[in-house]
């Protein structure tokens, strides 16, 4: 499609706002009218059916390493992405040009896309009218934040690394992002949020250590103890012993829960068992775990972030996945929940798709035992600050793979003796939570594997480390 | 698109940079998928945007926009200039490039039959009778496949003076038969697992890789995968097929010689590398047999790291990695070539679009071929597991200690392939098992696989690779740890 600015006739709207180097997202208005003039443009063109999604994003990121920023961006988009429902068949075709001639172009290659294909007289028509639950992420002094603003601390952690003689590396990112989706059929919805970040990894050689945090509020979180903890951490980590592989009493602190779980959730859709890829297949109301773990869905809880609707606009309810240690419910798309006669529950992705839909929003309820009083109850343990690399080497047993990083070290009767070389581990995620002896509260973690979560830091008996690496 | 770039440029060299470079990108995606008979999605996406780089105050900054006007362009170059400057209230020493020349060119990628004008009905029949073949197979529980096109013309601009316009069109896909039963799923793709083959190339890549003849073959083998052996537990001989291999050149040879690894400009995320600068030269990487090449240059293949000009403005080029098993040199751009005392950057500069800074990424990383006939590597060898098609993979964070598990194994015994394997795996020391490379094919099994999914970089940045193998030899390898433990306790 070749895009001609003269001869479109553009949508009216404001440009976005920019103070210096900060932009301001479009008010919700201007988005509304972007989705109106979509469906317009499609009731004229003759679609049965259309669905329309409005993202509009603003990040920026000031990343750092050798104790100096080497990378820092900023990026603002806005996208339209068209579906399209004509005699039982269906596609979607985006675009980023917001002129009525690029719209119109969306709309006929979304049409185009679906009439090449058989007719599929299991789709549905689309969601009707929804009503949401408000929740607000947008934190004004998130989105307020500038690139100077962003260097300030990380000149600070900088500085904290050349005085411990140590090299810090990381990034400190914020931005803003919004969603708006409307059908035909009168759903209309919308969302907007605010993301902060800072991670932190602190060299002293060999060694390394890092720290994380992530929320909507840029004040929920300290740069400069993140920075501190992950020097402590980075310090004590020097000389670390090789130990013979084998199992273990792990003590994984909560980054390092979030990324092996987080693989475990995908297993939770309603369509992956369905389609008996799901390791929760012949599973579903048997004792699959110890019966401390209980698990929701819950994208209203206080320390998750994301829109309380879906990607077909249907609300996201709060789900219970596992109950003591019992996996009594998968989250369900509309399509998904049709062929299992339940009802939606909000989790679907936008349409079509072949993966229907996954929680995003889990909360684990944990326990009250503190990190402190978990080293202190173990007798011999590793303490585990982040893996890395993980993946799936068995999808029923779910095995997975990955190494310890940045921070593992050995616990003797009750103390942290010393840092320890890493490990490689095999070990299978319903074994690991069959084994779970002590919890913390959960908190909102964020890694590297996974997406944030809301889980506890976790002692666990017998997990397999399969060889060692030279560091 | 260069009134646009010139328009930039202007601006930032107006705030105070003292070098810009701007790259316009307009991208265009089509993705099929089917499941169980029925399309999947069926999507199409379209972006266009630009991007800047600026240095001012001796520092970096980077802005993106998708506003193309006079006005949105302008504002964007300028917020790069301000970035750049606070970048420089943190910074230890002003960035100094390494010398390039000014290029004028204009590149297109060879194809001969452009994807997006071959017909969606064709595209989809062909997938869905695929899908068929596999779904005819008893005891085949899910069946997918898919197939991604792709289509960018970028132009960049920088202030020295190149303007270079690139097009480049690939394409790539995949089938999968899963099967399930009892307490397994086992899983089988072609050409290649994880999206299949992907490839610097139009609608006769789809063509020649023949979808439909290949469906039954491993629809049948997920299934008869339930009843194979399991893949022991030892230490012995290891025969890689070419894909693997592929991905086993990307993690534990492509990554380690990223020269923004090496200096610790990744450390936070996707780590560093045991390839430090006194290594050049002095480690011995591999066995004498092992020669490695990163080369983005079309005489190499049409790979997913095949192009004319990286983002930077930098001639495409050959360089040596692994010479006769020496190491020999790192990817590198023009800010870490400097550095190092390079006298010019390896080309490797590569963004996945508008929105994303520049990053140093694999081009093609490639095994060069070797003497051996297949036939006669597997007849000369006594003992050995024969493992293909990937089914995970994991590196630790220094690119020293990896472990892969394939979808299928072949047990070796006197020179033939006697039966099937369940669940291989093998794991190792990088430098241990390129040293123990003692066969690798010839030419006419060389294939330059495709590797779409390559992420590095903060924010997360998606780029396709590519790497030439052809089945290799190695020995004395950890071969099953992955289910060792498992297997034992039951």
């Amino acid at each position: 499609m070749k895009v001609s600015a003269k001869t479109s006739r553009h949508v009216p709207r404001k440009q976005p706002v920019r103070d210096g180097a900060r932009v301001e997202l479009l008010p919700e208005r201007e988005l509304r009218k972007i989705i109106d003039t979509v469906l317009r443009l499609a009731k004229l063109l003759g679609v049965e059916e259309t669905e329309v999604h409005v993202d509009e994003v603003a990040d920026a990121l000031t990343r750092f390493a050798n104790n100096a920023i080497h990378q820092n961006v900023a990026e603002h988009g806005l996208t339209v992405s068209v579906r399209t429902v004509m005699e039982e068949r269906t596609a979607r075709a985006t675009t980023n040009r917001i002129d009525e001639d690029s719209l119109r172009a969306a709309i006929e290659s979304a049409l185009s896309l679906a009439a090449s294909q058989p007719k599929d007289p299991r789709l549905l028509p689309m969601a009707a009218k929804q009503s949401y639950r408000r929740v607000n992420r947008f934190i004004k002094q998130t989105a307020a934040v500038t690139p100077d603003a962003r260097a300030q601390p990380v000149r600070r952690a900088c500085d904290l690394a050349i005085k411990n003689g140590q090299v810090a590396a990381g990034i400190y990112s914020t931005g803003q992002s919004q969603t708006a989706v409307g059908n035909s059929r009168g759903l209309s919805a919308a969302y907007r949020e605010t993301h902060a970040e800072f991670s932190i990894t602190m060299q002293e050689k060999p060694a390394a250590s890092w720290a994380k945090a992530n929320s909507a509020d840029v004040g929920n979180f300290s740069p400069p103890e993140l920075a501190a903890r992950a020097s402590e951490k980075a310090h004590q980590a020097v000389e670390p012993r090789e130990l013979s592989h084998g199992r273990y009493t792990v003590i994984l602190e909560p980054a390092a829960v979030l990324d092996l779980v987080g693989f475990l959730f995908y297993d939770f859709s309603a369509t992956a068992v369905q389609d008996k890829r799901s390791c929760l297949n012949d599973r579903m109301g048997k004792q699959l775990f110890g019966n401390n773990i209980s698990i929701y869905d819950d994208a209203y809880h206080p320390l998750q972030l994301g829109a309380p609707f879906d990607g077909e606009g249907m609300p996201r309810q709060k789900v219970q996945l596992v109950d003591r240690g019992i996996p009594r419910s998968l989250v369900y798309s509309r399509s998904s929940a049709k062929i299992a006669r339940k009802t939606p529950t909000g989790h679907g992705f936008m349409l079509p798709n072949e993966y229907g839909e996954a929680p995003m929003n889990l909360v684990f309820s944990g326990g009250d035992s503190t990190l402190e009083q978990m080293i202190a109850s173990t007798d011999r343990g590793l303490l585990v600050t982040r893996l890395w690399y993980i993946r799936e080497v068995d999808p029923y047993e779910k095995i997975m793979t990955g190494m310890t990083r940045d921070g593992l070290f050995l616990v003797e009767k009750g103390r942290v003796v010393s840092a320890v070389r890493n490990f490689r581990f095999n070990q299978s995620l319903l074994e690991m939570l069959s084994n779970v002896e002590m919890m913390g509260p959960p908190v909102r973690a964020t890694g590297e594997e996974a997406f944030e979560m809301v889980v506890p830091a976790m002692k666990v008996r017998n997990f397999h480390f399969s060889e060692v690496t030279k560091f | 698109m260069w009134d646009l770039c010139t328009r930039s440029l202007d601006t930032a060299r107006l705030r105070g940079a003292s070098y810009a470079d701007v790259r316009v990108m307009h991208q265009r995606q089509r993705d099929l998928t089917t499941k169980n008979g029925i399309v999947g999605s069926l999507t199409q996406c379209e972006s266009i945007g630009l991007g800047i780089r600026v240095l001012a105050g001796g520092a970096w900054g980077f802005a993106s926009t998708d506003r193309l006007t006079r006005e949105g362009v302008e504002r964007c170059a300028a917020q790069a200039v301000a970035i750049a400057k606070a970048s420089a209230s943190a910074k230890r020493n002003d960035v100094v490039m390494a010398d390039e020349q000014v290029y004028i060119d204009s590149w297109q990628s060879p194809f001969r039959k452009d994807p997006f004008e071959i017909p969606l009905e064709t595209q989809l029949t062909l997938l869905l009778a695929a899908d068929a073949e596999m779904r005819r197979i008893k005891g085949v529980t899910l069946t997918e496949t898919d197939m991604q096109f792709r289509k960018t013309d970028s132009w960049f601009a920088s202030s020295i003076g190149s303007r270079i316009h690139q097009r480049k069109v690939t394409s790539g896909c995949g089938i999968v038969a899963t099967s399930f039963k009892g307490e397994e799923i086992q899983k089988r793709s072609y050409p290649n697992s994880f999206g299949g083959q992907h490839a610097l190339q139009g609608y006769e890549l789809i063509e020649s890789l023949d979808l439909v003849k290949h469906a039954a073959i491993i629809a049948e083998e997920s299934v008869a995968l339930h009843s194979a052996a399991q893949c022991p537990e030892k230490k012995g001989t290891l025969i890689l097929g070419g894909s693997q291999l592929g991905l086993q050149i990307h993690e534990s040879i492509g990554h380690p010689i990223e020269l923004d690894r090496v200096l610790g400009e990744e450390a936070n995320f996707a780590g560093t590398s045991f390839l430090t600068l006194d290594q050049v030269d002095r480690l011995k990487y591999a066995s004498d047999i092992v020669n490695v090449v990163a080369d983005a240059r079309l005489e190499h293949g049409h790979g997913l790291g095949t192009f004319a000009y990286d983002d930077e403005g930098v001639p495409a080029q050959r360089t040596d990695i692994i010479q006769e098993g020496q190491f020999r040199g790192y990817l590198s751009n023009r800010e870490t070539a400097r550095l190092i005392g390079l006298d010019r950057s390896s080309g490797t500069m590569r963004t996945e679009g508008w929105n994303r800074l520049p990053i140093i990424r694999m081009t093609n990383v490639s095994l060069l071929p070797g003497n051996w006939d297949f036939d006669d590597l597997i007849e000369s060898t006594d003992d050995a597991i024969l493992m293909e098609t990937n089914r995970s993979w994991s590196i630790d964070d220094r690119r020293y200690q990896f472990q892969f598990s394939t979808e299928i194994g072949w047990e070796i015994k006197g020179g033939k392939k006697v039966r099937m394997l369940k669940n291989p795996s093998y794991s190792g020391i990088t430098t241990e098992f390129w040293n123990s490379c003692d066969a690798i094919c010839n030419a006419e099994y060389w294939t330059l696989w495709g590797t779409p999914n390559c992420g590095k970089g903060q924010p997360m940045q998606t780029m396709g690779t590519g790497h030439g193998a052809s089945p290799s030899r190695f020995q004395n390898i950890h071969i099953g740890a992955a289910f060792a433990e498992q297997l034992s306790d039951k």
